[in-house]
């Protein structure tokens, strides 16, 4: 099929603004909008900058605005899109670099906030900490999640004011408070409950729609908050 | 403002790198570095498991573990290298349990663990639940855990720094050479130690599994230094790609009962290895594939098998084979426990392939997959240098990038996330010691001068050539010719090939004449490296007469332990021609045989 894609640009050595290029090409409907992306980089524009990496929705690299939503590129299929017209955009609420490059520390800054790693100070065992299946299952959702931040950055809270932590900190967040075996919850969830933490939530499930590991992350983020309310973790 | 100094630089990010990092920063300053953001490194990718023998709930001896590598190896894997993998594997893996890795678990509340292919119990020659998994997600979170360690203990990342250059002085390490991918600048990182630990060159073959990172950077830019390349002909093709794509496909599908039929509507393997059928090592099963589809038994005009995991599929199959469960009941699935235990392969499935695993059988090819050999180490991580081992001061490499040998000629699914934890681990602890022994070596006068060349050289390049045609091309001409079946007329065509690409690929134009975030420019000297491995690779296949593990010949279909019971070793020459040499496999117990599974 003839396909056109509007592929937001933006070098900063040579534009003092942004514009739109648009490209017509052959497609397959399975194709996956990151092999159109390659195709023009390939062939019609060398200097057409992205991320990406695995290409098949794991390692998070290509998040990006596909006819206005966030997706990973290798996972919006063309036929998925419903539509010959596919327009590319860098996510928003991150500051563009180049093209579809997002500056990602200030999300990272926010992951690193939240204590994002295991703490149990407690001498372990010889082998294994034993955790109950019922207990795994408690924080498995969130043990998904690849720091794409198509989730932040679908999130008008965070478009509205950058310091809110946003829903991927609230996940990563999420994965330990709930794990029986780590010690530190109330540490993060004193830091949710700070002025940027979960209260800036207003449960609009953009995250949700967004998230390409299907994590149901608004649920989450209600999980944290009723934690804070009620200061009990089940 | 752009030279750093450290004890010691890790290169790479996924798991054996930040393994490395997170025991060398107990003792020493160190710096990773990686041109991914850490948690995009490709042992994410990873589903089905990590091997060790817990016995969680049955049965299993760390020695048992050895023998199936070692035979899965084809005999060609180090046999002391190996017995120290398997019986460190028991430990390692507890303590990334201690690290918080959120393993999947027993009804007892232990790790829990799944049958893979090769992974046997001794004596009976069945499958062992051996696999401890996650999931099908276990080296997400494996990758996920580490970094998240290595947060929690403050090391240094420069993430988007792409290494260029190995410095070398008087024989020993001094340091690289990376460019920053957001300011297109180089910087000199001065240490008295440097791991490689940058993964696999996946992106050689046309259908693969590999991320597009997967360009062999650690063994291009250390052979580019002098460091001889090991066992370079054996590379491994997984038996379940997704058709087309080559996504891959957990060969935990077939540890959870799933089979590969062909297009009569059999299981075929039971006619390749009639003991463990669905679960043999993967240099046999995909052969048996190409078999099937060669022979006219494909689907759709022998394009690609089923993997069906189907539970009706799994649940016949699995009491023709008899299989209980731990207790002794019969072992049965539905479609529910599918789901649960393969979320993300049912994704893939329906997103990729619009197919839904539990109701619908999956169209799957082999997939190339995964380096076998690649800068030679001995067990600590440390570098040797020839036949003799001798060892390259300040010079580490772990995981895929690096071949100590514990994989030999093939490797069993689950000892690539063991490697990466265990030599990962022991490079990281040797490369912090030896910095805390050590001086630094002095800078050259110009460190920064052969990174400048060869951008230079991709600077100035003329003609109109297109990087998509050239790396096509190769990746073509590499699965044809030096893929999954080998002959001696095939593999010097596709070296003619790979040389006249290697002659195109210098008149590739660059036209994105920035700086920050050139990714033209990297991807350029991304498939020079891939198209200098693919010649050494060939070169190193076209010389070993016979068929062994991932390594196999129509030419020379028998293993010839006589002439061939040695490792490789490829050195680039100052005048870019490549010498072969050979070094002897280390055999501890296991006296070379037949294999049959």
């Amino acid at each position: 099929m003839e396909v056109t894609v509007k592929v937001f640009r933006f070098n900063p050595e040579k534009d003092k603004k942004p514009h739109y290029e648009t490209y017509k090409l052959t497609a397959e409907p399975t194709d996956r909008v990151l092999d159109l992306l390659e195709y023009i980089k390939g062939y019609y524009d060398g200097t057409l900058s992205f991320r990406r990496s695995c290409a098949h929705g794991i390692c998070g690299s290509d998040a990006m605005r596909i006819n206005g939503r966030n997706y990973l590129a290798c996972k919006a299929l063309v036929k998925d899109m419903h539509s010959d017209k596919i327009t590319v955009e860098p996510v928003l609420g991150l500051k563009v670099i180049k093209d579809l490059i997002v500056d990602m520390d200030p999300f990272f800054e926010h992951y690193r906030s939240v204590l994002p790693f295991f703490i149990n100070d407690e001498e372990p065992p010889e082998q294994e900490r034993l955790q109950s299946i019922e207990d795994r299952e408690r924080f498995d959702d969130t043990t998904k999640c690849i720091l794409c931040a198509c989730c932040t950055t679908s999130c008008p809270s965070f478009w509205a004011n950058e310091k809110y932590l946003g829903p991927a900190a609230i996940v990563a967040a999420h994965r330990f408070i709930f794990d029986s075996r780590d010690r530190a919850a109330a540490e993060r969830l004193k830091i949710l409950n700070e002025q940027f933490g979960v209260y800036r939530c207003h449960t609009i499930f953009n995250c949700t729609i967004a998230c390409p590991r299907e994590i149901e992350i608004t649920q989450a983020i209600g999980e944290v908050k009723r934690a804070i309310a009620t200061g009990k973790l089940d | 403002m752009n030279n750093h100094q450290f004890d010691v630089v890790v290169v790479g990010a996924g798991g054996a790198g930040l393994m490395a990092a997170l025991y060398a920063s107990k003792t020493a300053n160190i710096a990773v570095l990686s041109k991914l953001y850490p948690t995009r490194s490709h042992t994410g990718t990873a589903q089905g498991g990590v091997g060790a023998a817990l016995a969680s709930e049955e049965e299993d001896h760390w020695e048992w573990h050895a023998f199936d590598s070692v035979k899965g190896s084809d005999y060609l894997g180090d046999q002391d290298a190996i017995e120290f993998m398997c019986y460190e594997a028991v430990q390692a893996v507890y303590e990334l349990e201690h690290y918080g890795l959120p393993f999947s678990r027993t009804p007892a509340g232990r790790i829990a663990q799944r049958p893979f292919g090769g992974h046997t119990n001794n004596v009976t020659g069945k499958p062992v639940r051996r696999a401890c998994y996650a999931s099908d997600r276990t080296g997400h979170m494996i990758l996920q855990t580490l970094y998240q360690q290595c947060l929690k203990n403050k090391v240094n990342f420069f993430d988007e720094f792409q290494v260029i250059d190995l410095l070398v002085v008087n024989g020993a390490v001094a340091g690289v050479v990376a460019v920053a991918l957001g300011s297109g600048e180089l910087h000199t990182f001065h240490a008295k130690a440097v791991i490689f630990a940058t993964g696999g060159h996946g992106r050689i073959w046309e259908v693969t599994s590999n991320a597009y990172a997967y360009t062999g950077d650690g063994i291009a830019v250390s052979m580019r230094r002098g460091v001889p390349m090991e066992d370079m002909e054996f590379f491994q093709f997984h038996p379940t790609g997704i058709y087309k794509l080559g996504i891959l496909i957990t060969e935990g599908v077939r540890g959870e009962g799933g089979v590969l039929i062909n297009g009569l509507g059999e299981r075929f393997m039971e006619k390749y290895a009639p003991r463990v059928k669905d679960l043999a090592s993967r240099d046999v099963t995909s052969r048996a594939m190409y078999i099937e589809m060669k022979e006219g038994r494909g689907i759709n005009a022998g394009r690609y098998l089923y993997l069906d995991v189907r539970p009706e599929t799994v649940n016949k199959y699995a009491a023709l084979d008899g299989r209980k469960n731990i207790d002794g009941t019969p072992y049965t699935v539905t479609g529910e426990q599918i789901l649960a235990k393969l979320p993300d392969i049912v994704d893939f499935a329906r997103t990729y392939l619009g197919v839904d695993p539990v109701t619908q059988p999956m169209p799957v090819q082999p997939t190339a997959h995964y380096t076998m050999g690649g800068i030679p180490t001995n067990r600590y991580g440390e570098v040797v240098i020839d036949d003799q081992n001798t060892v390259m001061p300040g010079l580490y490499a772990a995981g895929e990038v690096a071949c100590v040998s514990v994989h030999g000629a093939n490797r069993l699914g689950t000892n690539s996330l063991l490697d990466l934890i265990v030599f990962g681990k022991h490079a990281g602890l040797r490369a912090a010691a030896f910095a805390n022994g050590a001086d630094f070596q002095p800078l050259p006068d110009d460190p920064t001068d052969f990174s400048r060349a060869q951008f230079d050289r991709i600077r100035t390049a003329q003609g109109s050539e297109k990087i998509l045609d050239v790396s096509n091309a190769m990746r073509y001409v590499m699965s044809d010719g030096v893929g999954m079946f080998r002959t001696g007329e095939g593999m010097q065509a596709a070296l003619d090939t790979v040389r006249g690409l290697k002659e195109r690929y210098r008149h590739i134009p660059l036209t994105d004449k920035g700086r920050i975030f050139n990714t033209e420019m990297i991807n350029i000297w991304e498939l020079g490296n891939l198209l200098d491995l693919a010649e050494m690779i060939t070169i190193a296949a076209l010389a070993r007469t016979e068929s062994r593990g991932a390594h196999a010949r129509d030419d020379f279909p028998q293993r010839d332990d006589v002439n061939w019971l040695k490792h490789s070793l490829a050195w680039v020459q100052p005048n870019g021609e490549i010498k072969l040499g050979y070094k002897p496999v280390v055999i501890t117990q296991y006296k070379p045989k037949e294999r049959v599974y």
